[in-house]
């Protein structure tokens, strides 16, 4: 009998402990889903970000959703099929700029966040540039945890004073000293796969638009006949004559080997690429590797921001906007940053926490003109986004500029641009 | 009863999701807000079909059909080939037959998405199969097996259905010429009958001067496909040898016996014993390949990825419309398109081999 009396007390207490327990951790509130297509390279600066999270609300229990590959093509596919599904994440990775506005906000799928933004005082911290990329006449729809500069052109500068060129101011000049660096059996420009095409065409055409052109380009006051598109489209022909012939079986990465190794002479890509080369090639900011605006856009900065957003319907709301007041804070910024190579959306970050290249960035971020990416995801919606792609491939094909031209008319005016 | 619950399964899973797919391709659901709870969606009849076919933004489609024609023309082709030549030398050998049997379907266990992975580091136009020739002193290939934009057997599509009803026709002729060689007068006149009415067709609309667009849009064989055809082939034609294998020892001795005792000498048995007696496996054989090679995607997607319109195929843009474009009516008319095309090769198939069993 004696053992029968300690067994119920034994059960007893676990249920009492038990009991405790789940009123214990409802109390501090349950779970946190996070979206993303953070992994592999990019994860280390995600799973800082957690970590902060997780010390400021311990309570609460983080699930990190990944979909891993091809630059979030299939995380996209997940998301898409789980919101029409009716199972929306908490929050979100995604683009900011029309890849979110043009597909969830016209679909009344996001929160506006403009509240957030007044509590959180962002609209002193933030340019207006880009809150206004963010925003619909309707609200501001998404937090930046990070700014990527897309129109940056690399180099080595040893080759270039052994090869006796400089670092060409317009795309004129580079055409005036691309053919003797051709002659020399080096390529003159390094371009990859077919985004890369549409990452090179973007810088062309702001340098031959200029940034007033190219916002109207993208509210619909610009046509994409028009006279000066179309010599954008010329321009990229002839300098696509200067680039390998061997482009679209590249990667990105193996367009910036050829400029480190001294087969090309520079290369037009995203400043991913210069965390590629400090991390991965173990090269030194200035002296390894060099960089400048892309030739014609000096003064203007090309962004691109991954974001998060507040879906409408989300299970834990709260923890969500928990989650999206750190990632707007100076310390979450500076937390996530200097780990994925890229610099704070804030204009009073922390600057001794970044590398050389970044701290050049960051000061170009403060004092340029700041204008969203076509080929990731600000100024264009998805269907124009993925239309664009076939455009670039009737260039590539036919290297008729009238053609792509008119092509890029028709996209644009089925996908609603501008309207 | 038994079978109750699966076929109540694939009524809803298979069936229901073909209607719904059918329903979805003849609405306009894609535009704006496309994601919304309750988007608008309206019908539109056959516009989405309408636009894939002649519409000048979906050049795209008409380039994926064409590259899905040819590679399933040459992946099918060398795949049977390679697989009946190896299937004969092994069936030659004394010893060693299960090493080289297991050493050639070991490709077949394979994902398609880690053989496409490898091959592109293979084909990379810097390394790889390039630079094999360097290894005997011979110059480097230049040769870009994925990224070329060569394209030979250039054609107009906007005379697409000419080039059919040709097909149809030389076909039909062919058949009628068996029938008529065999003495089947039925047969022989019906399919007569439909070579002059083709014919007949042919002949107004090339007078007329009807064409499907109105401005000429070149598509033809990129020789980019040819990289992906070497990987496919790489990976199935273990699996027509398999095949082969099995046929070439179902054939019995006797047979091959009574020839020899005519006086036929080694390659007359197997050219006029064996190889008549394969035909079967042959059918079989091109209605699996043919129906794996109109779905492809996966290998492509992982050899050259989304955007790669040399070597794209309808399944890749339609997963691109649906899950990148948010023009999900557009994406299923592209699978309705695919459906109709894998069922027009197995549909017969099926259709003859339950005469068979009838019989």
């Amino acid at each position: 009998m004696k053992i029968s009396r300690w067994l119920r007390f034994a059960i007893v207490c676990a249920a009492m402990v038990f009991v405790f327990a789940s009123v214990a951790q409802a109390a501090v509130s349950g779970k946190l889903e996070i979206f993303s297509w953070w992994a592999g390279d990019e994860g280390p600066a995600l799973e800082a970000l957690i970590d902060k999270y997780e010390k400021m609300y311990p309570g609460v229990n983080v699930v990190n959703s990944t979909v891993t590959g091809g630059a979030g093509v299939h995380a996209k596919a997940v998301l898409k099929t789980r919101l029409l599904g009716g199972d929306p994440p908490d929050t979100f990775q995604v683009h900011a700029g029309q890849e979110l506005i043009g597909t969830w906000v016209v679909a009344d799928r996001m929160e506006d966040l403009t509240k957030l933004y007044e509590q959180e005082g962002w609209h002193n911290v933030f340019p207006a540039d880009l809150v206004k990329l963010l925003s619909t006449d309707k609200g501001i729809w998404s937090v930046p945890v990070n700014i990527h500069r897309s129109n940056v052109m690399f180099f080595i500068p040893d080759n270039l004073s052994k090869w006796g060129i400089g670092v060409p101011a317009t795309w004129e000049e580079f055409l005036k000293i691309a053919p003797d660096l051709k002659a020399k059996g080096v390529i003159p420009l390094s371009v990859a796969e077919n985004w890369t095409q549409t990452h090179l065409w973007e810088s062309v055409a702001l340098s031959v638009l200029g940034p007033d052109k190219w916002e109207k380009l993208w509210n619909g006051e610009l046509s994409w006949k028009s006279p000066e598109v179309i010599k954008a489209w010329e321009m990229f022909g002839d300098i696509l004559e200067y680039t390998n012939a061997d482009a679209s079986s590249l990667s990105w990465q193996q367009a910036t080997d050829m400029v480190v190794k001294g087969q090309a002479a520079f290369n037009i890509m995203g400043d991913w690429a210069a965390g590629y080369m400090t991390t991965t090639l173990k090269l030194k900011p200035g002296t390894g590797f060099g960089w400048a605006a892309s030739p014609g856009t000096n003064g203007i900065f090309m962004m691109l921001s991954d974001s998060f957003g507040l879906p409408v319907g989300c299970p834990n709301r709260e923890n969500a906007i928990a989650w999206l007041k750190m990632l707007g804070s100076r310390d979450g910024q500076d937390a996530f940053n200097p780990l994925k190579g890229s610099i704070s959306a804030r204009t009073d970050s922390d600057l001794s926490k970044y590398d050389a290249y970044l701290q050049s960035a960051a000061n170009d971020w403060r004092s340029n003109k700041i204008v969203g990416s076509l080929a990731h995801g600000v100024t264009a919606n998805e269907r124009f986004m993925n239309d664009f792609a076939t455009v670039m491939e009737i260039f590539l094909q036919t290297k008729n500029a009238k053609a792509a031209a008119n092509a890029a008319e028709a996209v644009a005016i089925q996908a609603g641009i501008g309207r | 009863m038994i079978i109750l619950p699966s076929i109540a399964l694939l009524a809803i899973f298979v069936y229901g999701f073909i209607g719904q797919t059918l329903k979805v391709s003849l609405t306009d659901w894609g535009r704006e807000a496309a994601l919304a709870l309750h988007p608008e969606i309206s019908y539109v009849g056959l516009k989405n079909y309408h636009e894939l076919f002649t519409g000048f933004l979906n050049m795209r489609f008409r380039q994926d059909l064409a590259n899905m024609f040819f590679f399933t023309l040459a992946f099918v082709g060398l795949s049977l080939f390679v697989g009946l030549v190896l299937a004969t030398l092994i069936d030659q050998l004394v010893w060693g037959e299960t090493f080289f049997r297991t050493v050639f379907l070991y490709p077949m266990s394979l994902s398609l998405v880690v053989t496409g992975t490898v091959w592109r580091w293979l084909l990379q136009p810097r390394g790889g199969i390039n630079v094999l020739p360097t290894l005997v002193g011979l110059p480097a290939g230049e040769f870009l097996w994925l990224s070329s934009r060569e394209q030979s057997l250039v054609f107009d599509w906007s005379h697409i259905l000419y080039y059919i009803c040709i097909i149809v026709l030389v076909v039909m002729a062919f058949m009628a010429y068996g029938h008529h060689r065999r003495g089947e007068r039925q047969q022989f006149r019906t399919k007569a009958v439909i070579s002059a009415i083709l014919m007949g067709i042919l002949v107004i609309g090339v007078a007329g001067g009807i064409t499907l667009l109105d401005y000429p849009e070149e598509h033809g064989f990129n020789k980019a496909i040819w990289g992906v055809v070497m990987a496919a082939v790489w990976q199935m034609s273990g699996y027509t040898m398999a095949l082969y294998l099995a046929g070439l020892r179902t054939i019995s001795d006797e047979l091959r016996e009574a020839a020899r005792v005519d006086g036929a000498g080694k390659f007359q048995i197997y050219r006029y014993v064996d190889l008549p007696l394969l035909k079967p496996i042959t059918v079989s054989a091109v209605v699996i390949l043919g129906h794996i090679a109109l779905k492809i995607f996966d290998l492509i997607f992982a050899m050259a990825g989304p955007d790669h319109v040399p070597t794209s195929v309808p399944a890749i843009t339609m997963f691109l419309k649906t899950f990148r474009g948010n023009e999900l009516a557009v994406g299923s008319s592209i699978g309705i398109i695919l459906l109709i095309l894998v069922s027009l090769l197995i549909i017969p198939y099926l259709a003859n081999s339950f005469k068979t069993g009838e019989q």
